[in-house]
C-alpha cells in the first residue's frame, strides 16, 4: 500500500468514529419514549395481519391522535403475522402493540406472560361501548388483557337486488324459504343460484366454517354454539352434524353449485375473494360471505363494464342468513383485538385511544370497516350496507357470536377444520369428516 | 431446529444494533440515506482493512490485539444482530471465519505461544458459539420431543408415536422419504444424460444455459409457475396440464389434490425441475475432465458408446456424482418452500421440515415439532456420514 504510516492508521480510525456517530442516531429501544420526558415525539409500533390499503387506512386513522398528542404511531402489516408472532414475541421482539384477529391466538400470547394487563381506562371503556361477550373474548382467567377494535359481521347472503325482481323472488325469511328460492331461481335460469370460494393460500377451507357455525347458531341456539366451542358438544355430535347436512343441501348439490365456475369440487380451487366478481356481473346469483366482501366489490365489474353499486336497489347487496326456525336474531362476528407487550406511557394511551368511539369513528369514516363500539357513528360507514351492519352489531337485541373457528384451539380452529371442509367438498363422507375434525383435539 | 428462549429473561442488547439503525435509517430523507450508506460502508472496509493490516504482524502487542479481536468482534456481531431469527448462524460463521483467519495471522508470525495454546484460543470463541448455536439447540430439540407441546410435562415417546400414526405426522414421513428418493434418482439421471449428449455439442452454451435457467429460479418462484401448469378450473383452461387434458376431450383434474400420492409425484416434478441443471451443470464438467485416451483407448479396444459411457465415463465422474446425488438429496429433505407455496401441506402432501414449522408456528405444538426435527436428522444423519466418508476415502487415494 502506498499510503503513508500515519494515513494508514488514521483512515479506518476515521471511518470508524464516523459510523459510531451515525450509529448513535438511532439508539435501540427509544422507540417507545422516555417514562420522564413526557410522551411527545415518541413513537409506538403496531404489529398486525391487516395489509394493503386497509393498513394505510389505519396509519391515517391516527392522524389526530397524533396531532393532539405528540405520539407518532407506525402500524406495519405483515401477512405471516399468525405465523410469525408468537416466535417474535417469545423471542423477544415484541411490538408495542399487536392487532391480533384470533382470541385463540390472543391466549397463546397471553400464555407467553408478555401481554400486558389492560388499564383500567380500557377495561371501563369496554365496558361502556362493548359490552360483557366482547370483553370476556379479550379475558383469560380472569383478568381482562385485550379491547376489540373493529369488528366484521359474518353470514350474509350477497345477491343482486335487480336478478331477484327480474325473477320476483323475495327475500327469504326462514333457511326452508332460502331454499325454496335456489330451485326457483335454479327452475327459472337452469343454472347453479350459489356460488363459493374456499381457497385461501394456508387458510383454505375458512370461508366453510363460517357455513357451517352460521347453521349451529341457527339451528341449535347460542347455548349449544357455546358447549361446541368450549368443546363440550363434540363435532361428531348430532348438532354439528345437523349442520354440516344443512349446509349440504347447497353446497354439495352440483345443480346448486359452483355457479360460474364449475361443479362442487370447483369450490376448493376458487379463491374466497373471486366470487365477488361473479356475484357483481350476475353470473352467481347468490354467495354467502361476511361483510367485509364489500370491500372487493370496489375492484370488480357490474355486466355493465361498471363499478358495481352496493345498495338494495342496486347490482348487489346482502341480507343475513335467515335463521331456521322462528326467533331472535342470532348473528356471527368477527373482531380483532388490541394487545400491548408494554406498559410504557406512550403505548398505554395508544391503546387507550383504541378503545374509544373517536378511534373507531376516525377509522370507520375511512371506509371499508365496522366497528362494534357502541360510541361508534354507524352513518360515518362508507356505504348504506356498511351502515346496516354497524347497526345490527350495535343492537343490543342482537345475540352475537364469536366466529367459533377463531375461539376453538388452533389445532382444530386453524387446523383439522380448515382441511375438514376442504376434503368434504372433495366428497369425503360427512362422518368421517367429522370424526377427523374432532381428532384435531388430539393433535 | 426448534429453539426458544426463556420467557423471563430477555437477550442482552447494546443499545442499538443494525435492526434499529435501518429503522432510524429508514425515517430519514432518501438524498441523507445515501452518503450514510456510504460511510457505514466505508467504516465496515476500514475496520476490516485495519485487521488485515495488523493481523500479520508479529509481536506479543499484536497477538494480544488478534486475540482481543477474535473475541470482542462475535460479541459485537451479536450485539448488533440480535432482533434477527438467525442471528447465531452469521455470528457463527464470523467466529470462525475472524478465528481461522487470525490463527493463521499469528501461525505465520511464528512468535505467539505454543502451536496448541493458540489453537485454543482462537478457535475458543468459535467453539463456544457451536456449543451456544448448534450443539445446545440440537439436544435441547431432543430433549423437548419427550415433552408434551407446551414443554412442560414429560410424555415418553408420545411425540414421536404421533408422528407415526397422526395422518400429518405419518404423511410428512413417508413424503419425505418419497421426495429423497424420487427427486436425486431424477434430477441426476436426466442431468447426466442431458450432460453427456450435448457434450460437445454445436451450441452446447445455449443447450446448457436452458436446462440451467429454472435452477436460478427461487423455490417459491418455481411452485408459482408451477401452480400455473397444475391449475384446476372449470371453463376456460389457465392450466397448461388440464388444457392439454381437455384439448382431448378429457375432465379437468384437481392435479394438486389428486390423490393417493399423485399431487406429492407433482410437487417433486417441480424440484427436479429447479435441481436438473445443477446436476447437469457439474457433471457436464465432470465429463469434460475425463482423460480424452481413456476414451481413445476404450474406442481402439472395439467399445461401442454404451460400453464407453458405463465403463470410462462412470467410473471417472464418480466423485461428482456423489456429490450431486447427495447435495440434491439433502436439499430434497428440508423441502419447505415448494409444499408451502402450491399445497399447504393439504391433501396429504405434507413433508417434514414443513410440518415441522406448521406444528410449532401455527399450533404451538412444540413438542411434535421437535419430533419431527428429530426424524429429520435421523433422516439427514446417513447421507452426512456417507458425504465425510467419501471425501476420506479420497484422501486416502491422494
Amino acid at each position: 500500500m502506498g499510503m503513508s504510516q500515519r494515513r494508514r492508521l488514521l483512515a479506518p480510525v476515521g471511518l470508524l468514529a464516523v459510523g459510531a456517530l451515525a450509529l448513535a442516531g438511532c439508539a435501540e429501544g427509544d422507540s417507545s419514549g422516555s417514562g420522564d420526558g413526557g410522551t411527545e415525539g415518541a413513537t409506538v409500533r403496531i404489529s398486525g395481519g391487516i395489509t394493503g390499503t386497509e393498513a394505510d387506512a389505519l396509519n391515517q386513522s391516527f392522524e389526530q391522535f397524533t396531532k393532539d398528542t405528540g405520539i407518532k404511531v407506525e402500524y406495519t402489516g405483515d401477512k405471516g403475522f399468525e405465523g410469525n408472532i408468537v416466535t417474535k414475541v417469545t423471542g423477544g421482539d415484541a411490538p408495542d402493540i399487536a392487532i391480533v384477529p384470533q382470541p385463540g391466538l390472543l391466549k397463546t400470547l397471553v400464555d407467553t406472560g408478555e401481554v400486558q394487563k389492560a388499564s383500567d381506562a380500557v377495561s371501563s371503556n369496554v365496558d361502556e361501548y362493548w359490552g360483557e361477550d366482547w370483553k370476556s373474548y379479550g379475558t383469560f382467567d380472569d383478568t381482562f388483557y385485550a379491547a376489540p377494535m373493529l369488528a366484521n359481521l359474518k353470514g350474509y347472503v350477497w345477491y343482486s337486488p335487480a336478478k331477484f325482481k327480474e325473477w320476483g323472488v323475495e327475500i327469504p325469511k326462514t333457511y326452508d324459504e332460502l331454499l325454496t328460492l335456489t330451485q326457483t331461481i335454479r327452475d327459472k335460469t337452469g343454472a347453479a343460484p350459489w356460488c363459493a370460494g374456499f381457497a385461501s393460500e394456508a387458510a383454505s377451507g375458512w370461508p366453510g366454517t363460517d357455513w357451517i357455525e352460521d347453521l349451529v347458531l341457527r339451528q341449535s341456539g347460542p347455548d349449544v354454539y357455546d358447549q361446541w366451542v368450549a368443546g363440550d358438544v363434540k363435532f361428531t355430535d348430532q348438532p354439528i352434524k345437523e349442520a354440516f347436512d344443512a349446509v349440504g343441501e347447497i353446497l354439495l348439490n352440483p345443480d346448486y353449485v359452483n355457479a360460474g365456475f364449475g361443479d362442487v369440487r370447483s369450490i376448493n380451487s376458487v379463491a374466497f375473494a373471486d366470487v365477488a366478481a361473479k356475484v357483481a356481473d350476475g353470473t352467481c346469483p347468490m354467495t354467502h360471505q361476511a361483510s367485509f366482501l364489500s370491500a372487493n366489490f370496489l375492484t370488480v365489474k357490474n355486466a355493465a363494464g361498471q363499478t358495481p353499486t352496493v345498495a338494495p336497489d342496486g347490482d348487489v347487496y346482502a341480507f343475513i342468513l335467515p335463521r331456521v326456525s322462528e326467533g331472535e336474531l342470532s348473528v356471527e362476528g368477527g373482531g380483532e383485538f388490541v394487545a400491548a407487550f408494554s406498559d410504557d406511557e406512550a403505548v398505554q394511551k395508544v391503546v387507550e385511544y383504541m378503545s374509544t368511539p373517536e378511534f373507531a369513528d376516525a377509522r370507520v369514516k375511512l371506509g371499508g370497516v365496522i366497528s362494534a363500539n357502541k360510541g361508534a357513528d354507524p352513518s360515518l360507514a362508507s356505504s348504506e350496507f356498511l351502515t346496516e351492519a354497524m347497526k345490527v352489531l350495535q343492537d343490543p337485541n342482537t345475540t352475537l357470536r364469536f366466529d367459533a373457528s377463531d375461539l376453538m384451539p388452533a389445532t382444530v380452529g386453524s387446523g383439522s377444520f380448515w382441511k375438514g371442509m376442504v376434503s368434504w367438498i372433495d366428497g369425503k363422507p360427512t362422518d368421517e369428516v367429522l370424526s377427523d375434525i374432532q381428532a384435531g383435539y388430539n393433535n | 431446529m426448534v429453539t426458544r428462549a426463556p420467557v423471563e429473561t430477555r437477550p442482552t442488547t447494546l443499545g442499538f444494533s443494525l435492526n434499529s439503525f435501518f429503522r432510524w435509517l429508514g425515517g430519514l430523507n432518501p438524498i441523507v440515506q445515501i452518503p450514510i450508506i456510504v460511510v457505514v460502508f466505508g467504516a465496515v472496509v476500514g475496520l476490516i482493512l485495519l485487521l488485515i493490516e495488523y493481523a500479520p504482524r508479529p509481536g506479543r502487542g499484536y497477538f494480544w490485539l488478534r486475540l482481543a479481536a477474535c473475541f470482542l468482534l462475535p460479541v459485537l456481531a451479536f450485539m448488533l444482530l440480535r432482533p434477527y431469527q438467525n442471528a447465531v448462524i452469521y455470528v457463527l460463521g464470523i467466529a470462525v471465519i475472524l478465528g481461522a483467519v487470525l490463527f493463521w495471522a499469528d501461525y505465520r508470525s511464528r512468535q505467539g505461544a505454543g502451536y496448541l495454546f493458540q489453537l485454543i484460543l482462537f478457535a475458543a470463541p468459535a467453539t463456544i458459539l457451536l456449543l451456544v448455536g448448534l450443539i445446545y439447540p440440537a439436544i435441547s430439540t431432543l430433549v423437548q420431543s419427550f415433552f408434551d407441546k407446551t414443554g412442560d410435562n414429560f410424555v415418553g415417546l408420545d411425540n414421536y408415536i404421533w408422528t407415526f400414526t397422526n395422518p400429518e405426522g405419518f404423511w410428512s414421513v413417508i413424503n419425505t422419504l418419497i421426495w429423497v428418493l424420487l427427486a436425486p434418482t431424477f434430477a441426476t439421471a436426466i442431468g447426466l444424460a442431458y450432460a453427456v449428449f450435448i457434450d460437445r455439442a454445436k451450441g452446447e452454451r445455449v443447450l446448457k444455459i436452458l436446462i440451467f435457467m429454472p435452477f436460478a429460479i427461487s423455490f417459491v418462484g418455481a411452485g408459482i409457475i408451477w401452480k400455473f401448469i397444475y391449475d384446476f378450473r372449470q371453463g376456460d383452461q389457465i392450466g397448461l396440464l388440464n388444457g392439454i387434458v381437455t384439448a382431448f376431450g378429457g375432465q379437468p383434474v384437481t392435479w394438486l389434490a389428486a390423490q393417493p400420492l399423485v399431487n406429492t409425484l407433482l410437487l417433486v416434478v417441480v424440484f427436479i425441475w429447479s435441481q436438473t441443471g445443477l446436476a447437469m451443470v457439474i457433471l457436464s464438467a465432470a465429463i469434460k475432465a475425463v482423460p480424452p485416451e481413456q476414451m481413445e483407448a476404450a474406442e481402439l479396444d472395439g467399445a461401442n458408446a454404451w460400453e464407453r459411457f458405463r465403463n470410462v465415463t462412470v467410473p471417472g465422474i464418480r466423485s461428482s456424482l456423489i456429490v450431486v446425488v447427495t447435495t440434491i438429496a439433502i436439499g430434497a429433505l428440508k423441502i419447505y418452500d415448494i409444499v408451502a407455496v402450491m399445497t399447504g401441506g393439504r391433501n396429504d402432501t405434507t413433508v417434514l421440515a414443513f410440518e415441522m414449522v406448521n406444528q410449532q408456528q401455527r399450533f404451538q405444538s412444540y413438542g411434535h415439532s421437535a419430533a419431527l426435527a428429530v426424524v429429520l436428522f435421523i433422516f439427514v444423519l446417513p447421507l452426512i456420514i456417507f458425504n465425510v466418508r467419501q471425501i476420506r476415502k479420497q484422501r486416502e487415494i491422494r
